[in-house]
């Protein structure tokens, strides 16, 4: 993101900037009070929320919920917790977040750095596919994960996640090779370099930021992803976005709020921990998905 | 630019050769996997739209028939109606407040590094942990009325998810939460861009704050409203999963979004090829927004 | 036959030809200079050379071998670009001998030839720093070792100096001559700067359009240049060019110019014949700056001296000289007098042209009468 300009030509007086301060204050507390509702409430006992107490600090701290939801919880038919589908959702992030990430970054190489006619009806092809409703490419998929036997199973989702997350890797590694200088593949040329080494010894080890938008963007994207996870991966092979929404509608009896905001924050975590810790990189990210790159 | 020509002479060896045919050679997956999983799909399902399917496709042709039951359908029409009032109110509060927390971040605030990391998390996010959130929240039961009984105010209702003509309102409260801090991202990137040269020249000219926002500043940032519209909409037309985890689409059907309408129509009730052009309308909405963009930032970058 | 030859080499993208048969031979040895404004299509040649583009048609050889087909890698030519395009991620040690180890030259011996480059460029210091950390003028020091390190039969420079600042780059104009001088090497050498070009080459091809106007010794393209394009990128300030007419006055040839106050003659001697021909007719009058100065400045050795008395519109002082405009055939023509002539805006003054350097163009096709 830019930098803060150093002399701004708008000056404003003390009333404005206090009701300035005053009203990003207020914004902050809106954005934050979801989240701190979330964490209070998945610390107290479920009777302290039923009792009406959900905007409060909990009386009487405790970690049951987490537990629950961790390793009891009813997800569907199996009071299994959502650990399992934790690691169903690991088990299907890494690998489609590094194979989309590799495709995108040979994608892009070659589109920027070997033109040839036609590269920017490709590339115009593959960005459109970025912004597609999934709905249109719903029920040919589930044929086709059928025809491969891979319906309902984690390497389906790998493969669905890869073929839709290519679009915007290329676009990234598009983008940022394309303001990469041409005369230093030409030198390498003449140096001898190949088309392969070329890649791994002069662009790879320029593309470190690049990697990390790419990697954060498609983690995020692939993690948070619910309609692939529900139409494709139901039951045991459930990705944690479509066991936390099971947990949470589906429950029976009395509600267990407390457990449910403990799985929400649990199905956060990840993206939750990888926005905090490098969260440059993921406005990079947006702002680039945007287009304006 | 070119880094090199095919120089595809009989002359050249076979190693010359290979290098030159190298880059096609790693393209080509990506591009197969790009014309039958994208392209090839969206043909099949516009195929599946004017055949007979139900449960399982089938390849009789009924013409149009599929489309003229589509808008006599009730929940589409629902879904449709829903999507106008959410799309609007969505884009246009997202940008307001977007707008504004950019404008206000932009006046050399202290702890702006503080903030604009809390405006943006949401966008981290899973729609379903802010559906979950926002659900129990606006939920009269447990969340912001009883709470509100509770410190005394009794009259206080607030019960628009429970409410049939009131619910699609909550979801574009839990939506805007989720990406107005995105649009403030983009106009602030905007802001940043400009010219401070040409904000002195304003002063000088003696323009006050609001004229210079007016006229000179707001104006500049048409690129930043435009980007805004077009991921805002497209957002909204793709919108699926908050809806599923906040409301399910109830009561009854009262917050049907077209994305809903295709899963149910297509997967619940065996109505396939109901479902299939549902799809298509939804994507020829949203090539009608994105194609000319995306047409014109390719032709900008060349 | 030389030792790079470019044969008829044309060059087109699509239906459109951006190059026409370009034909030059380059001894070994040769500093040829491609000078050019942008556009001229002096880079594309370039980069054919280098085997970075692809030749539409024609051929091009280096030490009678055909290098149509070959890679740019295996030509055994040496490239300097213009941004130097040194690896970002590599030292400068790295970057030098990358070329060395592509083609699986054993360590030992790349270091060997890594340390005679560095010692020859005077390098030795920056081997493990990282190109980011250098001034410009290193960075093209190290740009120049890993083409020297190569021990190329052709090196080809791509406007190398066009991004350093005015100083350094006349610094490193005179280093190139020398290192050109010493090592005797062939280049072709991209330049859009005309001094550059003069001073640097033994040959210079001026192009444009697509076309090589004139291909000579830089003497050559001064003083008699091919045509009026010619005529005018070459110098600085240009060559003044002035409609004229050719008539014949007392049994000599001169040429009739509009002052500032009624027509000026200036007498021809030892006319070419081709002069006669255009005597009555329009011409175009080709005289340097340098070429008019005040009568004492004039050059002592010149046969043909005119006096030519006009009035001064502006003067310019720069210095060692001072640039003197006045009007002449409709057009502002500039002189180059000493510093303290004494030419005033408004006043008439006593110029004296140097006729043995002007040269004549026909109007309609531009090209030099000789």
């Amino acid at each position: 993101m830019a930098v803060a300009s150093s002399d701004t030509a708008i000056r404003s007086s003390n009333v404005t900037r206090t009701f300035i301060y005053l009203f990003l204050l207020l914004f902050a507390l809106f954005y934050l009070m979801p989240l701190g509702i979330m964490l209070v409430n998945s610390l107290k006992p479920l009777s302290e929320i039923t009792s009406g107490g959900m905007i409060a600090m909990p009386n009487e701290w405790t970690i049951e919920p987490w537990l629950s939801a961790w390793s009891t919880a009813q997800i569907g038919v199996e009071p299994t917790g959502l650990r399992p589908y934790f690691i169903n959702s690991i088990a299907m992030a890494v690998p489609a977040v590094a194979i989309s990430t590799v495709a995108g970054a040979l994608n892009g190489y070659v589109l920027t750095k070997w033109h040839f006619q036609g590269a920017t009806w490709i590339f115009g092809l593959l960005l459109f596919s970025c912004f597609i409703p999934f709905q249109i490419v719903l029920i040919p998929m589930a044929r086709i994960l059928g025809l491969l036997e891979i319906a309902g199973t984690t390497y389906g989702l790998i493969l669905v996640h890869v073929v839709y997350g290519i679009g915007f890797s290329t676009l990234y590694f598009r983008n940022y090779y394309a303001a990469f200088p041409t005369e230093l593949v030409r030198a390498a040329q003449i140096d001898g370099a190949g088309f392969f080494q070329i890649f791994w010894r002069i662009m790879l080890p320029s593309s470190g930021p690049i990697i990390a938008v790419c990697c954060i963007w498609q983690f995020t994207n692939i993690w948070n992803d619910f309609l692939f996870g529900a139409s494709f991966a139901s039951g045991d092979a459930a990705p944690m976005t479509v066991a936390l929404n099971n947990l949470v509608n589906s429950s029976t009896g009395e509600r267990p709020y407390n457990v449910h905001f403990a799985g929400a924050i649990m199905a956060a975590g990840p993206t939750l921990l990888v926005y905090i810790v490098a969260g440059r990189y993921f406005v990079r990210g947006l702002m680039a998905g945007s287009v304006k790159g | 630019m070119a880094a090199t020509d095919p120089m595809l002479d009989s002359g050249a060896d076979f190693r010359t050769r290979l290098q030159t045919w190298l880059p096609k050679i790693v393209l080509a997956p990506s591009f197969a996997v790009m014309v039958i999983f994208v392209y090839g799909f969206i043909a099949f399902t516009i195929y599946l739209s004017f055949t007979d399917s139900r449960m399982l496709p089938s390849y009789d042709l009924v013409g149009w028939q599929n489309y003229e039951r589509l808008f006599r359908v009730r929940q589409w029409d629902t879904a449709i109606i829903n999507l106008g009032i959410f799309a609007g109110l969505y884009i246009v509060i997202s940008t307001i407040i977007g707008l504004l927390l950019a404008i206000f971040l932009d006046q050399k605030i202290r702890g702006e590094g503080f903030l604009r990391p809390i405006f943006l998390y949401p966008m981290a996010l899973s729609f379903i942990v802010t559906g979950t959130a926002w659900k129990w929240i606006l939920d009269p039961a447990i969340g912001l009325e009883t709470t509100m009984h509770r410190w005394g105010w009794e009259s206080f209702q607030f019960d628009w998810i429970k409410d049939s003509d009131m619910a699609i309102y909550t979801i574009v409260i839990a939506a805007v939460w989720q990406s107005s801090g995105f649009v403030m991202a983009m106009f602030l990137a905007g802001l940043r861009g400009i010219d401070n040269e040409i904000l002195k020249a304003a002063q000088m000219d003696g323009a006050s704050n609001f004229q210079m926002y007016r006229r000179i500043i707001l104006p500049q940032l048409r690129p930043a409203f435009l980007s805004a519209f077009v991921i805002l909409s497209h957002l909204a037309i793709k919108s699926y999963d908050l809806v599923v985890a906040m409301t399910d689409g109830g009561p009854g059907t009262s917050t049907w979004l077209p994305a809903l309408f295709m899963y149910e129509y297509t997967f619940t009730r065996n109505q396939m090829g109901i479902g299939a052009s549902s799809a298509v309308i939804m994507l020829m909405t949203i090539a009608a927004i994105m194609v000319p963009y995306l047409y014109a930032e390719l032709k900008e970058q060349k | 036959m030389g030792f790079l030859d470019i044969n008829n080499v044309t060059k087109s993208y699509g239906a459109v030809e951006v190059l026409h048969k370009v034909d030059i031979q380059v001894d070994e040895g040769e500093f040829l200079v491609l000078v050019g404004p942008s556009g001229c299509g002096k880079s594309t040649l370039l980069n054919m050379i280098a085997g970075l583009e692809g030749i539409s048609s024609g051929e091009i050889a280096i030490k009678d071998r055909v290098v149509n087909n070959i890679t740019p890698s295996k030509r055994n030519i040496a490239m300097v670009f213009q941004s130097y395009a040194l690896y970002p991620n590599m030292t400068v040690g790295q970057n030098i001998t990358f070329g060395l180890e592509m083609q699986g030259t054993p360590k030992p011996e790349r270091d060997k030839a890594m340390a005679e480059v560095a010692s020859l460029l005077q390098i030795e210091n920056l081997l493990d720093r990282k190109p980011g950390q250098l001034s410009g003028g290193q960075r093209q020091r190290v740009a120049m070792g890993r083409a020297l390190v190569r021990d190329p039969d052709v090196f080809l420079f791509d406007e190398p100096l066009s991004n350093l600042d005015a100083k350094l780059r006349v610094d490193m104009r005179t280093e190139i001559k020398k290192l050109h001088q010493k090592l005797g090497t062939t280049i072709v050498y991209v330049t859009h700067d005309q001094i550059e070009a003069m001073t640097l080459s033994t040959r210079i091809a001026v192009m444009y359009d697509g076309y090589v106007q004139q291909l000579g010794t830089p003497k050559e393209i001064y003083d008699t240049p091919a045509n009026i394009f010619v005529a005018t990128f070459m110098g600085s300030p240009a060559m003044n060019v002035l409609p004229a007419q050719l008539i014949e006055m007392n049994g000599a040839i001169h040429a009739e110019v509009a002052g500032a106050d009624g027509p000026k003659h200036l007498r021809i001697e030892d006319a070419p014949d081709a002069y006669g021909n255009y005597v009555g007719k329009s011409v175009m009058l080709g005289i340097r700056p340098e070429a008019i100065t005040d009568p004492e400045g004039a050059d002592r050795n010149a046969k043909n001296i005119q006096s030519l008395a006009n009035q001064v519109t502006v003067t310019e002082p720069a210095g060692a000289d001072t640039f003197v405009t006045m009007s002449l055939g409709g057009k502002d023509c500039v002189a180059r007098m000493r510093a303290d002539a004494e030419a005033n805006p408004g006043q008439p003054f006593e110029f004296a042209v140097n006729m043995d350097k002007a040269v004549l163009f026909d109007p309609q096709t531009e090209a030099r009468l000789a």
